[in-house]
């Protein structure tokens, strides 16, 4: 046991040296992210200025109209609220980097050692992710100062704060392990390009990350609902906002638990399925 | 003796068709993946136009406009991502291993060279999509009622419409495509300077994501916007390529063009001329720099 927590600890201790090589670099990049945000702020400016009374200015000093119950403000806080979600969730690589290590043989360096590929993974994740804050918290604290005016109601309070950040932990456990699972399916289809850019097609559409999912008809939202994907954008974004309040709140946190354990269990049984199909090609 | 620049080039388009069509389901996947994208980017702006008439006060965007303009966007999207996107990657990576020597040594335009080798045939796809979403929006725009029209939403006027469109549609589109050619080789000649330029893409993507739009919410965003449609309008003419061929076709203020939609016109024939004479400026200048890699 205590040999295993060395293990995870060197792991992670290295992958938090491989990530601050290039800081600089990588602060940039974080800042570039924001850029489509402005086209967004720019575009819905636009489109709430249609549907407001003319003239009419909001606190924001922004048009005062309403989609789906959203002010001006709230869209644009949507949006910069969907990009820490996605900071959370979003897992680039994983899928492809499981697949890659099946079908060229990397995978069996696990099969001989004492250490659990997942687990591995995810302590490299964990670091990187940490990294990423760190780092990613001045350009961050940046735009969401610039951006202040558009959070309307300010602060929420601390129960919905606590579910904030309880939501957005558990979203990148899901994100992890979903995606795995994608990987993992490598083990019967050894080519999993399709899969995964299905997978990306999927997540930023109903996830919520192109635009709030309560401005679908309800026919399809409905369907939405019932996804898992939801977790990774629009739930905690949801939850900052006040969309989802009280009973719901809590009880869409528990959901979100379900599909966390719904997909460990799932990746743990493909996992041991996996290597028992597996033939070992390559060198 | 001077080599046939269109025969080389045919060449080029052959064999890249060739390599397409030796993987054909990879093929296919790829067509399938970029349309994909796109009629996501439908599905956005057809959930928008539920909530609203128009985007942006009395600016004309109205939905089937608005759709003229998303297909023009796919259009130049499709020329640039057929003929240029494959090739400024590989010049990049061209750079970084030090092939460029061989590209150097060849009896033959070096930036012609390293800019059309390969076409990536999927890729039409999207411009196939883009007219046939531009076709069906017209389409909805003529044939509806003139005074059916005038009773319904505000502001919607009859229009009428004119063969000459269509060339001049083709050729601004020609000049957006252009422009859009040389950011490209601007960004792809950096690499020479910073060694590898693994952002290319994403940054690619960061500045086209501002065409993407009509001009107006720019021009209407107060000083942030200002500044950002002048930067986009006149030192990376990046807006101009999608705005005045789809305003061409899609008329969306409905009256004869005003002074300063000819204005930008012709503003767009001098930005693509001059962004060309750039783009080969920045690309000679790189070349100094070039010191070649490995062995």
């Amino acid at each position: 046991m205590f040999s295993n927590a060395i293990t995870w600890w060197t792991f992670f201790k290295i992958s938090i040296h491989e990530r601050l090589i290039y800081r600089a670099d990588f602060m940039l990049g974080t800042l570039m992210r924001f850029l489509p945000t402005l086209t967004q702020i720019f575009l819905w400016w636009a489109i709430y200025d249609v549907i407001s009374t003319p003239g009419s200015i909001d606190q924001t000093g922004g048009p005062d109209g309403d989609i789906a119950g959203y002010k001006y403000g709230d869209m644009v806080a949507y949006y910069l609220l969907v990009i820490i979600s996605r900071a959370f969730s979003s897992m680039p690589g994983l899928t492809r980097g499981i697949a890659n290590q099946i079908r060229s043989g990397e995978v069996k360096k696990f099969l001989i050692q004492p250490v659990d590929m997942q687990g591995c993974l995810l302590m490299q994740r964990i670091a990187h992710k940490l990294v990423y804050y760190l780092i990613a918290t001045i350009p961050f604290a940046l735009v969401f100062w610039l951006c202040g005016d558009f959070f309307v109601d300010g602060w929420p309070e601390w129960d919905v704060l606590i579910v904030f950040y309880c939501s957005l932990l558990l979203s990148f456990l899901l994100g992890f392990f979903l995606e795995s699972c994608i990987g993992l399916i490598g083990f019967w289809f050894l080519e999993v390009t399709s899969l995964t850019f299905i997978y990306m097609l999927m997540t930023f559409l109903l996830s919520g990350h192109m635009f709030p999912l309560d401005l679908l008809p309800d026919s399809i939202g409905n369907f939405v609902d019932f996804l898992p994907f939801k977790y990774l954008a629009y739930f905690p974004a949801a939850v900052f906002l006040g969309k989802v309040e009280g009973a719901a709140m809590y009880q869409g946190l528990a959901v979100e638990v379900f599909w966390v354990v719904l997909f460990i269990v799932l990746s743990r049984i493909l996992w041991w399925k996996g290597i028992k199909h597996y033939a070992g090609f390559g060198g | 003796m001077q080599p046939s620049y269109l025969k080389v080039f045919l060449t080029f388009a052959r064999n890249s068709l060739i390599r397409d069509m030796s993987f054909r389901m990879n093929f296919v996947l790829q067509c399938l993946s970029s349309m994909s994208w796109a009629a996501m980017n439908w599905g956005l702006f057809k959930i928008i136009y539920r909530h609203t008439g128009e985007i942006g006060r009395g600016t004309g965007w109205h939905e089937n406009e608005f759709f003229i303009f998303l297909g023009t966007v796919w259009i130049v999207n499709s020329l640039v991502q057929t003929f240029f996107m494959a090739n400024a990657e590989e010049f990049s990576e061209l750079i970084r291993t030090g092939n460029l020597d061989f590209a150097l040594l060849k009896p033959i335009d070096t930036q012609f060279l390293i800019s059309f080798p390969r076409v990536n045939w999927a890729q039409v796809s999207n411009g196939i999509l883009g007219v046939l979403l531009i076709i069906y929006s017209m389409f909805k725009i003529y044939s509806q009622d003139p005074e059916a029209a005038e009773i319904g939403t505000a502001g919607v006027m009859s229009k009428k419409f004119s063969w000459i469109a269509i060339p001049a549609f083709l050729f601004f589109v020609g000049c957006g495509a252009t422009v859009m050619y040389s950011v490209m080789i601007c960004l792809a000649s950096t690499s020479i300077w910073f060694g590898r330029n693994q952002n290319l893409y994403n940054f690619w993507f960061y500045i086209t994501n501002f065409y993407r739009y009509p001009m107006e919410i720019y021009q209407r965003g107060g000083g942030i916007g200002m500044a950002l449609w002048c930067t986009f309008t006149f030192v990376i003419p990046i807006l101009v390529v999608s705005n005045i061929p789809a305003r061409i076709l899609a008329q969306p203020l409905g009256s004869p063009w005003k002074t300063w939609e000819w204005g930008l016109a012709a503003f767009a024939i001098v930005a693509s001329l001059w962004s060309l004479l750039a783009s080969r400026w920045v690309f000679r200048k790189a070349l100094l720099s070039y010191r070649s890699a490995s062995s």
